[in-house]
C-alpha cells in the first residue's frame, strides 16, 4: 500500500468531503422547496402540501419522481444548444461558488484567497442561465425576462461587489476563514450594517427572488425566462434558485454573523441555525411583500444603493486609518 | 325619411313628456319624433337615421347634457306580433343615453328596413359607441357606415351568420353536429393571428422595431379568457388592442328561448362573482312587466343578500388586486373572508357562488331560523380584517408605489368610455344608483357612497375596501329591521306562485301548474332595470312580446365599456402598468362577453 501516502489519504479526504458538501447543498436546495411551500402556507392560514408522508415530508420524492419522468420538451423553434446549456450553468455556477463557503473551522471545499472574488465570478456566470434560457427559447415572454434579468444583474453586481469591500477590508482578506476569524470578538453586521443591508438586497436579486423576481415575475411575465421549460430542465432551474438562497445565506452568515462562531452548540450547528433563520427570512420576504416596479427596482439600485455602498467604504476606509493609521 | 306609422295611437299611458322629448320635439319638427309608450321609465324616442347624429350630438351638447352612452344595441322586429303604434321597423337599433346632472336618460331608436341595414357611426360623438358598434354588426349584421374596423368581436372572425338575427337557430340541434379537422384548426388560428396593419399600427419606427405580444387568452393576469396585444417598445406600451369574445355563451340569446322565469339562472352567470345581484335588475325588470309590488321583507332579503354578494365580490377584487401587485398574500386572506361569507349564503339560499334565489314577485324560500346570529358573525368578524388590508397593504409604500398615478382618468373621460360604479366613483363623482335612483328599497337605508379623487389605480382599490363598510352597514340595518310579512308577493304572475294554498283550491293548484310547466305570460311591453350592480351599472332591458318568454333579453354589463377603455389610459405605461390597470378595473370576462 505504498500509494497510500498522507498526501493520497488528504485528496481522499478533500475529495469526499467535497462530495457530501455537493450532495448535501443539492438535497438542501431540493428540501427546501417544500420548506417553502410548508412555511407560506403557515403565513397565508393554509396547509401547504400535507399528503405525501407524515407531515407532507415526502411531498419532495414525489415531486422528484414527477419531474424526472416528465418529458423533456425542447420546443421546435428553441436554439437547442443554448438552450440545454442555460439550466446547467443555472445550477453549476452556483454550486461551484459554495465551494469557498468554510462551513466549520475544519469542514469545506476550498480555501482560497481569492475566496470572495470567486463568488461574484461565479454568480457573474449565473446571469448568463437566466439571459441564454430567454434568448434560447425564441418565446417573447422569455425574452422579456432576460431583458429585465440582464438589466437587473448589471445594476446590482455594481454595488454587490462594493458593499462587501468593507468587510474585505476589516478583514484584511478576501479569504472567508480569515473573514470568519476577524470576526472572533465583534461579528462584521455591527460595523458593517450599511454593508449587511445593501449585500442582503444584491443577494435577494441575485438569486432572482422576490420581491427582485422581475425575470420572472409571475403576474406579468407569466414566468419569464424558463416559460419554455419542462422537465428536469426546468426542475434545475427551480433548484438552482434555492440553492442559490442557500448560498446567499451561507454567504451572508460567513461575512456578516460570524460563519460557525458561537458559544456552547458545535460550530456546525451555529452555522446551520444561522443559515436556517436567513432562509426563513428569504420566504417570509416572498410571503409579505408586493411587487416593485422593474424601473423603481433599477433606479432603487443606482440612487440608493450604491451611494449607500459608497458611503459605506469611505466610512469603513476612514475608520480603519483611525484606528491604525500606520497601516500596519 | 319619414316615420310611417301604422296607428294613431301615439299618445298613451307611459308616455312621459319628458323635457327631453320636448326639446326633441323642438328641434328636429313633430313629424320627426314619436315617443312610445313603454315600461321602461324613460323617453322612448323614435327618429329617422337621417337626423341621428345630430340629435345625439344635441342631446351631448345641451346644457346639463347626456354624457354617457349607457347601451346601444339592436332589435330584430320581424317576428314581433304586437307593435301597435309603432314605426315599420324590421331592424330596431337603440341608443341608451344617460344624463348624471340631470339624473335622466333617454332612449333613441332608429328603424331600419332589412333591405338597407345601415347607420352613420356615432364614434366621433360617443368614442365608446365603437364596440358597442361591432357588437351590433356582429349579431345582427348592420353596416355602421364611417366606423373605422367593423369586424366581429364576440363570434370568432370566421364566424358566418349573426346570432341575434331571429332567423338564426337558438340550439345545438337545429345545428349539424360541429366537428373540427385539422385544416379547420389552422385557418382558425391563422384568422386570430394579429395583423397590426389592420389596426393601423405600424411594425417599426425610424429607431426601433415594435414587439408585438400576445397578453392573453391564457395569461395568469389577464383574469379569464381576455387578449390584449400589446405594440410594445421595450417594456413600454405604444398601443394595444383588447379581443373579447372568448367568453361568449349567448346569454342573451338564451333569454329569447328560456321562460320568463327559467331564466334567472342564466343570469347568476353573467357577473359569475356576483351571485344574486345579478338576478336582481333581472326580476326587476320583469315585476315591472309584470305589475307587481314585492313585500318590504322581499326587498330588505333582497338589499341583505345582494350586498353580502358585493362585499363577496369586492373581497375577490382585492385580493386578486393585490396579488397582480405581486403581493402572494392577501388573496388567502380575503378568500378566509370569502368562506365565511359563504357559511351564511350557503345557509340562508343552499348554494354558493350561483344561488340563483331571487324570484319574479319574491325570493325562493323565507329567512331560515337563526339566519340573523349567522350574519352577525360575519358583521363582526369583517371590520378588523378591512383594516388589516389597510394597514397591510394599502398604506405600504411598494403598493402605492405602483399604484398611485397609474393609469389615472377623469370624470369627463370615464363619462365619456361609460366607465360605471365604484371605477366612476374613484375619479370624485357620487354617481350610485342606489343613492340616485332608489330601488328595491335601497332609500330606506343609511349608508353613505365613498368617492375617491385621482381615478387612478390606487384609488380604484382603496374605494372597494371603503364600500365593503357601508354594504356591512347596510346589512347590519336589515339584521336589526328585518321587516316581518311574506317572502312572495300575492299576486298572480308570481313565479312559482305561493305553495301555501295549491293544495286547497283546484284554481291555485292550475296556475300553479301553468306557471312551472309553461312558465308565467307577461303583457307585451318594454321594461328597462338598472342597478348598481358589483362592478358598476347593470342593465337588463326587456321587450315582451305577450308570451312565456322573453322577445329580447339585452344585457348591459359594466364590464364591458372598461375594457374598451384599457388603450386610451395605459398607452406609454409599462407592462407592469398595465397588470396594475387590468387588476384595479374588476372585471370577469362572462361579464363582459356575456
Amino acid at each position: 500500500m505504498s500509494w497510500l501516502t498522507p498526501t493520497v489519504v488528504e485528496v481522499l479526504i478533500a475529495m469526499s468531503q467535497a462530495l457530501v458538501i455537493l450532495v448535501v447543498v443539492m438535497l438542501l436546495g431540493a428540501v427546501m422547496t417544500v420548506v417553502e411551500r410548508r412555511l407560506l402556507g403557515l403565513w397565508q392560514d393554509r396547509y401547504g402540501p400535507n399528503r405525501v408522508g407524515p407531515f407532507g415530508s415526502l411531498q419532495l420524492v414525489a415531486d422528484m419522481i414527477k419531474i424526472l419522468f416528465k418529458e423533456d420538451w425542447i420546443p421546435p423553434f428553441a436554439d437547442r444548444a443554448l438552450f440545454v446549456l442555460a439550466p446547467i450553468i443555472a445550477m453549476a455556477s452556483l454550486l461551484l461558488a459554495f465551494m469557498i463557503i468554510p462551513l466549520t473551522p475544519a469542514w469545506g471545499v476550498a480555501d482560497w484567497n481569492i475566496g470572495l472574488l470567486f463568488f461574484f465570478a461565479m454568480a457573474g456566470i449565473n446571469v448568463y442561465a437566466v439571459l441564454l434560457g430567454g434568448w434560447s427559447s425564441g418565446n417573447k415572454y422569455a425574452l422579456l425576462g432576460a431583458m429585465r434579468a440582464t438589466a437587473q444583474t448589471l445594476s446590482y453586481e455594481v454595488f454587490m461587489g462594493l458593499s462587501l469591500m468593507g468587510v474585505v477590508a476589516l478583514a484584511g482578506s478576501f479569504n472567508m476563514r480569515e473573514i470568519v476569524a476577524a470576526q472572533q470578538s465583534l461579528w462584521f453586521i455591527i460595523p458593517q450594517f450599511l454593508g449587511f443591508c445593501t449585500f442582503l438586497i444584491a443577494g435577494v436579486a441575485v438569486t432572482h427572488r422576490h420581491p427582485f423576481d422581475q425575470p420572472e415575475a409571475e403576474q406579468e411575465l407569466a414566468d419569464g425566462y424558463h416559460i419554455e421549460y419542462s422537465g428536469m430542465k426546468f426542475g434545475m432551474f427551480f433548484i438552482g434558485e434555492y440553492i442559490g438562497m442557500v448560498l446567499v445565506s451561507a454567504l451572508i452568515v460567513t461575512l456578516f454573523f460570524g460563519g460557525w462562531l458561537g458559544p456552547w452548540l458545535p460550530p456546525f450547528v451555529w452555522f446551520a441555525l444561522k443559515t436556517a433563520a436567513l432562509l426563513v427570512l428569504f420566504v417570509l420576504l416572498r410571503a409579505s411583500l408586493p411587487r416593485p416596479r422593474y424601473d423603481r427596482v433599477m433606479s432603487f439600485g443606482w440612487r440608493i444603493c450604491l451611494p449607500l455602498t459608497l458611503i459605506n467604504l469611505l466610512l469603513t476606509g476612514a475608520v480603519i486609518l483611525l484606528v491604525s493609521p500606520a497601516g500596519n | 325619411m319619414n316615420l310611417e306609422i301604422s296607428t294613431s295611437a301615439v299618445a298613451g299611458e307611459g308616455v312621459t313628456n319628458d323635457p327631453i322629448v320636448v326639446a326633441l320635439k323642438q328641434r328636429f319638427g313633430e313629424r320627426g319624433i314619436h315617443e312610445q309608450a313603454t315600461l321602461t321609465g324613460i323617453p322612448v324616442v323614435w327618429l329617422s337615421r337621417d337626423v341621428l347624429s345630430e340629435a345625439l350630438a344635441f342631446l351631448r351638447d345641451m346644457p346639463d347634457p347626456f354624457e354617457m352612452l349607457f347601451d346601444l344595441s339592436a332589435i330584430d322586429e320581424r317576428l314581433r306580433t304586437r307593435r301597435e303604434g309603432l314605426p315599420e321597423s324590421d331592424f330596431t337599433v337603440f341608443y341608451h343615453l344617460l344624463s348624471v346632472s340631470r339624473n335622466r336618460d333617454v332612449m333613441l331608436k332608429v328603424a331600419l328596413r332589412e333591405g338597407d341595414l345601415e347607420l352613420p357611426s356615432v364614434i366621433s360623438l360617443y368614442p365608446n359607441a365603437d364596440w358597442y358598434e361591432r357588437e351590433v354588426w356582429d349579431m345582427f349584421g348592420i353596416d355602421f357606415r364611417g366606423h373605422p374596423h367593423l369586424t366581429r368581436i364576440l363570434m370568432p372572425p370566421t364566424w358566418q351568420g349573426h346570432p341575434l338575427r331571429k332567423d338564426y337557430p337558438a340550439r345545438a340541434t337545429e345545428f349539424d353536429p360541429y366537428t373540427l379537422t385539422v385544416e379547420g384548426q389552422d385557418r382558425e388560428q391563422r384568422a386570430l393571428q394579429f395583423d397590426p396593419e389592420a389596426w393601423g399600427m405600424r411594425r417599426e419606427s425610424d429607431d426601433t422595431e415594435f414587439m408585438f405580444l400576445n397578453l392573453g387568452p391564457n395569461h395568469p393576469s389577464a383574469h379569464g379568457a381576455f387578449r390584449i396585444v400589446l405594440q410594445l417598445d421595450g417594456e413600454v406600451i405604444v398601443d394595444c388592442v383588447p379581443d373579447i369574445g372568448y367568453h361568449h355563451r349567448g346569454a342573451e340569446k338564451m333569454g329569447e328561448r328560456q321562460s320568463w322565469h327559467s331564466f334567472i339562472p342564466y343570469t347568476d352567470r353573467v357577473d359569475y362573482t356576483g351571485g344574486v345581484v345579478n338576478n336582481l335588475p333581472y326580476v326587476l325588470a320583469v315585476e315591472k312587466l309584470a305589475g307587481i309590488e314585492v313585500p318590504g321583507r322581499v326587498k330588505a332579503i333582497r338589499i341583505m343578500l345582494t350586498e353580502l354578494f358585493r362585499i363577496n365580490s369586492h373581497l375577490l377584487f382585492l385580493g386578486t388586486y393585490l396579488q397582480d401587485l405581486g403581493a402572494m398574500s392577501p388573496v388567502f386572506y380575503t378568500f378566509t373572508d370569502r368562506q365565511k361569507a359563504y357559511e351564511v349564503i350557503e345557509a340562508i339560499t343552499g348554494l354558493r357562488m350561483h344561488p340563483s334565489w331571487f324570484r319574479i314577485g319574491g325570493v325562493t324560500q323565507d329567512l331560515p331560523r337563526g339566519w340573523d346570529r349567522l350574519m352577525q358573525g360575519f358583521l363582526d368578524w369583517m371590520p378588523k380584517r378591512l383594516r388589516e388590508y389597510e394597514r397591510a397593504m394599502m398604506d405600504n409604500a411598494v403598493v402605492r408605489d405602483r399604484t398611485r398615478h397609474i393609469a389615472a382618468y377623469n370624470t369627463q373621460e370615464a363619462l365619456a368610455w361609460g366607465v360605471t360604479g365604484p371605477n366612476l366613483r374613484a375619479t370624485g363623482l357620487d354617481f350610485d344608483l342606489r343613492k340616485r335612483r332608489p330601488y328595491s328599497g335601497y332609500e330606506q337605508f343609511d349608508f353613505e357612497v365613498p368617492v375617491a379623487a385621482n381615478g387612478d389605480v390606487f384609488d380604484r382599490g382603496w374605494i372597494r375596501i371603503e364600500e365593503m363598510r357601508q354594504s356591512l352597514r347596510i346589512i347590519q340595518q336589515c339584521v336589526d329591521h328585518m321587516p316581518a310579512g311574506d317572502y312572495k308577493a300575492d299576486h298572480p304572475l308570481t313565479t312559482p306562485p305561493p305553495r301555501e294554498r295549491m293544495l286547497e283550491h283546484i284554481e291555485t293548484l292550475i296556475t300553479h301548474f301553468l306557471q312551472v310547466s309553461w312558465g308565467p305570460v307577461l303583457e307585451a311591453n318594454e321594461s328597462l332595470s338598472m342597478i348598481e350592480a358589483t362592478k358598476g351599472i347593470n342593465g337588463y332591458y326587456l321587450t315582451s312580446d305577450g308570451s312565456t318568454m322573453s322577445y329580447r333579453t339585452r344585457i348591459r354589463t359594466p364590464s364591458f365599456p372598461h375594457l374598451q377603455q384599457i388603450p386610451v389610459v395605459i398607452r406609454g405605461g409599462l407592462v407592469s402598468d398595465l397588470i396594475a390597470h387590468l387588476g384595479s378595473i374588476d372585471f370577469v370576462m362572462a361579464d363582459v362577453d356575456r
